[in-house]
């Protein structure tokens, strides 16, 4: 059941992301943005299947919710109309997407080769969100503060950018 | 046949080439962006499974900070793409030659 499980929600992932790069029937931003929201969805449903309940539920919030609203409200905001007239380089997508696969194939090689052990531990503390929580305000305390700094520092230079005259 | 740790790591290496992909053959730079979160959300399904499969949550807890500052670097990220079209009506990257030699 859960094999059934992971090989759905993979397939729909690469699906999705698939066609949030190359849609052959549109090449809307939007489109991209909603393929990205399905794209995350179903990653978070592999989250589910690796027991980080958390973490599954931090991705739908933040992605799914905040990023994708956010681009969303962009891209409503600019108001593109142009990108339907461009004609792409040919050769640049064909040695594109050559470098590409070349990069898939090596990083596929090395996973195969490495072997890595199939057995699963017991699940003991996995993504629960208790130890979670534990861990990251014992051990990883300094990184959250930091973090926290760095959000209020992001927060500030938005609206700094954002400001009408830029100098 | 039993999914370990190298299904999920094969997943999370095609995914992070779709966004690699995205990056190089696309000329809007807003799907540019979306394709930098594909190859994030990449690497967070690694770490995850790593995670799962080495029994602690120090991976987690990495995704956890990775997700804090992609949403911190989103909105840096989009900010940018809209005082660069409020300068020079354009978010593609072809037009954007102004540093070329």
């Amino acid at each position: 059941m859960q094999n059934l499980f992971f090989y759905l929600f993979a397939l729909l992932t690469l699906l999705c992301a698939f066609l949030v790069v190359a849609n052959p029937f549109s090449r809307n931003p939007v489109t991209s943005a909603m393929f990205l929201v399905l794209t995350i969805v179903s990653l978070a449903g592999l989250f589910v299947l690796l027991h980080a309940f958390f973490l599954a539920a931090v991705q739908v919030l933040v992605y799914a919710g905040a990023v994708m609203v956010l681009f969303l409200f962009v891209i409503m905001l600019l108001d593109f109309k142009e990108e339907e007239l461009r004609k792409l380089n040919r050769f640049g997508v064909a040695a594109g997407a050559v470098s590409v696969a070349a990069i898939a194939l090596i990083f596929i090689q090395a996973i195969l080769a490495s072997r890595p052990a199939a057995n699963l531990p017991p699940p003991t503390l996995e993504g629960a969100t208790q130890p979670l929580g534990r861990i990251l305000f014992t051990d990883y305390l300094l990184p959250f503060e930091i973090l926290s700094v760095l959000l209020l520092v992001a927060m500030v230079g938005v609206i700094l950018l954002s400001k009408k005259d830029l100098k | 046949m039993n999914v370990g740790l190298e299904n999920y790591l094969v997943v999370s290496a095609v995914l992070f080439c779709l966004g690699l992909l995205g990056v190089i053959l696309r000329r809007n730079l807003l799907v540019i962006y979306m394709s930098l979160e594909l190859m994030l959300n990449a690497a967070n399904l690694a770490l995850v499974a790593f995670s799962r499969f080495n029994g602690h949550l120090n991976g987690q807890v990495m995704v956890f900070f990775i997700i804090t500052v992609a949403a911190a670097e989103v909105a840096v990220g989009l900010a940018l793409i809209v005082a660069l079209y409020r300068k020079r009506q354009t978010a593609q990257v072809e037009d954007l030659t102004s540093m070329k030699l």
